[in-house]
């Protein structure tokens, strides 16, 4: 993978269950890693209405549920899908690499 | 018939919910909010935490952005009460002199704070929590060495027992009933939460009777004889429907405005939302009037698809929250005296989950530190099943895999 010098890993994909995301530290940023059907996603861990963790979220379908204040946000696209919520996740593309869930960190998509 | 103009009586969390879903939904009418308040609509839960705890700054929680009515073609009237409403020409009148004309009406009007009966004018230092002036006016009082007298052992008054304990002030609560939070958690939590107020030192006192507060700087005079001397009283006893204007224009009231699953007023272009809805709930089989942030929000979105055609029905299980030294306490469905109790996790180490169940079936659910399995506990309420309480009990069996039994049962 060309890209491959720039990805940081952020967990064992292995740990990342369906409804039980998991929480990832790289370079002092937070993410949240989700899976579905087999495919790896991550976002930003922080909700964007509040101080709430979407690591910590209930998973419904492609939605995850803020634990906060029970917004929801697609975690494949990043959009919010309930209120309160109104701006969009930040999200990476998840690259699976020796069985760690990686990303670039400067991958710029919205 | 879709209205070509909707009134929102109430600039609140449901009024803003519901014009931000009225647009949200492309409702292209007129939209005029007119609110009491000279504020746009805000969330109140801060007013009694984030805002008394962090004296640095004070973040309002707005629910929408100033710029953003703008955009979207929201009338304001703020800082003026409606003060009738005339139903047969479809008017409501302002307390400036001037009328609005409506298509449909909301009526989001929220609550007042109970004022304690022995208390016959206000008094500068004896304060509610209910908007942003009142958190304002109580912040100054939070200092280190001051003496702050709580009446009432609510969400509230706990909450600000909490804060004023962060900032060193001298705490004394006193409640008239034999436990916190009677109304809206199970007896096992409130003596939990006794057992930690006491802890961090607060002065916490049950079956206690207030008779006077008296001086410029407030005595209270307790029904036992004692006086405590305060910087500053907090009251947090509870709050009343701000249903009057609904009443006098001959509404259907009883403890706030009544209303269906779909927020209908029994007048076909009247609808209310949020603290002050009387509202019927499918999911739990019956009216209820609930005082959350969850109900602000969701109930007004629901009356505002409705006012849209969609006739969009609320139900949902309650769900309510409550932080206090950092614990992050969550409610979901209603608490029933009469309901067998499971634990799960360490509920004295503030980190578990506390069920209760009728029949089998799971009626409320209390999560200390566990917002993840409570909201998984509120799917189970939702299905309505009766479930394995010793796998419920059991933390090695996890939630979600009894969610997912019961739904694939159903």
């Amino acid at each position: 993978m060309s890209e491959s010098s720039n990805l940081v890993a952020l967990c064992d994909a292995a740990d990342v269950e369906e409804d039980t995301p998991v929480q990832a530290m790289a370079s002092g940023a937070v993410y949240a890693v989700f899976v579905k059907d087999g495919a790896y996603y991550v976002t930003q861990d922080l909700c964007t209405h509040g101080p709430g963790n979407l690591s910590e979220g209930f998973i419904e379908d492609n939605e995850v549920e803020c634990p906060f204040h029970q917004g929801r946000f697609n975690f494949i696209t990043g959009a919010p899908t309930a209120a309160p919520c109104t701006d969009a996740l930040r999200i990476w593309t998840a690259h699976v690499v020796d069985g760690k869930v990686c990303i670039d960190p400067e991958e710029s998509r919205t | 018939m879709i209205p070509d103009h909707v009134v929102v009586v109430g600039a609140g969390q449901a009024g803003g919910r519901a014009i931000e879903a009225l647009r949200g939904q492309g409702f292209a009418g007129a939209i005029t909010l007119v609110g009491a308040e000279k504020h746009l609509p805000y969330e109140r839960p801060s007013l009694s935490k984030e805002m008394l705890l962090d004296l640095g700054q004070e973040r309002i929680v707005w629910v929408r952005p100033a710029a953003w009515y703008d955009e979207h073609k929201v009338e304001r009237r703020l800082g003026v009460a409606v003060t009738a409403i005339d139903r047969a020409a479809r008017t409501v009148a302002l307390a400036d002199g001037s009328s609005l004309s409506y298509g449909a009406l909301i009526l989001a009007t929220g609550t007042t704070p109970r004022q304690l009966p022995i208390l016959h004018h206000s008094h500068p230092r004896v304060l509610t929590i209910r908007t942003i002036e009142d958190s304002q006016a109580l912040r100054p009082c939070l200092v280190d060495g001051a003496h702050l007298v709580i009446i009432g052992a609510g969400f509230i008054g706990l909450e600000v027992a909490a804060a004023a304990r962060a900032h060193g002030c001298a705490v004394t609560v006193l409640e008239a009933a034999p436990r916190a939070m009677a109304r809206g958690v199970p007896e096992r939590i409130s003596e939990l939460y006794a057992k930690l107020h006491r802890e961090r030192g607060v002065d916490l006192r049950f079956h206690a009777g207030v008779i006077a507060i008296e001086g410029e700087r407030p005595i209270v005079h307790l029904r036992s004889g004692e006086r405590l001397q305060a910087d500053a009283v907090v009251v947090g006893i509870g709050v009343i429907p701000n249903d009057e204007l609904a009443s006098a224009a001959g509404l259907a009231v009883d403890n706030g405005i009544l209303v269906d699953a779909q927020g209908r007023s029994n007048d076909p272009a009247i609808y209310a939302a949020g603290d002050v809805a009387h509202h019927h709930n499918p999911l739990l089989g019956h009216s209820l009037r609930l005082e959350s942030w969850q109900n602000a929000q969701n109930q007004a979105i629901a009356v505002a698809k409705t006012i849209l055609g969609q006739d969009h029905v609320y139900a949902e299980v309650p769900w309510f929250w409550s932080d206090q030294y950092g614990i992050n306490m969550q409610i979901t469905g209603l608490t029933d005296p009469q309901a067998t109790v499971v634990e799960r996790g360490d509920l004295d180490g503030y980190a578990g989950v506390l069920f209760e169940l009728v029949d089998g079936r799971v009626v409320c659910a209390v999560g200390l530190n566990a917002a993840r399995d409570l909201r998984v506990a509120k799917q189970i309420i939702g299905t309505k099943l009766p479930v394995d309480s010793a796998a419920l009990g059991n933390p090695a069996v996890k939630l979600t895999d009894i969610y997912k039994s019961l739904k694939s049962a159903s």
